[in-house]
């Protein structure tokens, strides 16, 4: 199963991002190959407009069946979110990447 | 000649100096009242007349025809505004992200993303025995007031010819619909009061004007409130403060119920009189 978590960093000791759309990073865990990556969303910081849709369609190029995050996506990045067989858990927006991500193997996150 | 009645706080008073100025120049010019305040129009509230023409708006936005095709992302990535999202078999358009640039429909190598209109408000036009009133009111939903206030200032200058004295009411703030409402016109007046929110406000309205290079002057709405801070500003700063329209309390009552106070109050009516001949000077000596 393949993990998408919204972080401010790179690894599992980084804090959640509880914002979807400008999540500075995307962390991405691979759980049949325990890799952990990352996608450098920072750039976002920058736009006005449109941050929603354009952090869900980065996170649908990773092919997930898991997204973990804080606060529950806008209406735009849910419209994409929702064109992929994809799980969304909400709720882990004080964690840190690891515990978010115990919780959620323990369901103990909200799923939307 | 042009004015725009702008402010960088909201509420400072730029529809009740608008409203009563356009009256009152009315007795002298022809004149037009235009309220580019399309996200909150509230011009109308001190105007009675008769519908001479609606006029329903559009905006130009791309449609994915699914047939044509062929998911290859030129389209997503030529928009600035994250508004076409490619997905593995589809493009998903975020029409009000969209701001009707063009780029995706024009570089579609498929032709798959023509442009389609989308209504995005209505406008009125008003008429009575004194002046013309022409408002915009953008659809509910719809994020973007540049489009429609750009259409409306279009309106406003086919229908009225260079002899009528055209008003625009602004938006407040100084962002893109308030830069909209002021960039083409000859003079802004800046409305505040003298408070320290309206001295933040009208500091970052001054900063907008000068840097759009713009002839402006003040006028302080609720003078007797607050403190000096704003007269000293503008004495630092060389800004003209052409009127004082003092706090009223029974002003107020009148105004909300959409009187027009120059015929009320004979002390506003001073003030109105005072923006009247700075304006009518200023006119002169720019030969407009």
């Amino acid at each position: 199963m393949k993990i998408v978590l919204t972080a401010k960093g790179t690894n599992w000791e980084s804090q959640i991002d509880p914002r979807f759309g400008r999540a500075e990073y995307l962390l991405i865990f691979d759980e049949e190959s325990n890799e952990l990556s990352h996608f450098d969303n920072s750039a976002i910081a920058n736009e006005q407009h449109g941050a929603g849709p354009y952090t869900a369609q980065k996170v649908l190029e990773q092919n997930p069946d898991v997204l973990i995050t804080g606060n529950t996506p806008g209406n735009n990045a849910l419209q994409v979110l929702k064109k992929a067989k994809l799980d969304i858990y909400i709720g882990a927006g004080d964690m840190k990447a690891k515990d978010a991500y115990n919780e959620f193997k323990n369901n103990k996150l909200e799923k939307i | 000649m042009k004015i725009a009645i702008a402010s960088g706080k909201g509420g400072t008073g730029k529809t009740t100096v608008a409203t009563n100025l356009a009256s009152f120049f009315s007795d002298s010019s022809k004149i037009v009242l235009a309220d580019l305040d399309v996200e909150e129009p509230n011009s109308k509230l001190f105007f009675t007349g008769d519908l001479q023409l609606k006029e329903n708006k559009f905006k130009y936005i791309p449609n994915w025809d699914k047939e044509k095709c062929v998911i290859c992302n030129v389209c997503s990535s030529s928009c600035n505004f994250h508004a076409i999202i490619r997905l593995s078999t589809e493009i998903l358009v975020f029409p009000e992200l969209c701001h009707s640039c063009y780029a995706c429909s024009e570089l579609c190598p498929k032709e798959a993303l023509p442009m389609v209109p989308s209504q995005i408000g209505i406008l009125n036009h008003y008429k009575n025995s004194k002046y013309d009133l022409v408002e915009s009111r953008l659809q509910i939903g719809e994020e973007q007031a540049v489009p429609l206030i750009a259409q409306t200032k279009q309106y406003v200058e086919k229908h009225f010819k260079n002899d009528v004295l055209k008003i625009f009411d602004s938006p407040p703030g100084t962002s893109c619909p308030a830069i909209e409402s002021i960039k083409d016109v000859d003079f802004v007046i800046l409305v505040s009061e003298p408070t320290p929110f309206g001295l933040n406000d009208l500091k970052l309205a001054v900063e907008t004007v000068r840097e759009l290079e713009k002839d402006f002057a003040v006028v302080i709405n609720r003078f007797g409130i607050g403190n000096e801070q704003i007269m000293n500003f503008c004495a630092n700063e060389d800004i003209d403060i052409i009127a004082k329209i003092p706090h009223i309390r029974e002003a107020a009552v009148s105004y909300s119920k959409g009187e027009l106070l120059i015929d009320k109050f004979p002390e506003l009516r001073t003030e109105i009189e005072l923006i009247s001949e700075y304006i009518f000077s200023y006119k002169e000596r720019a030969g407009l």
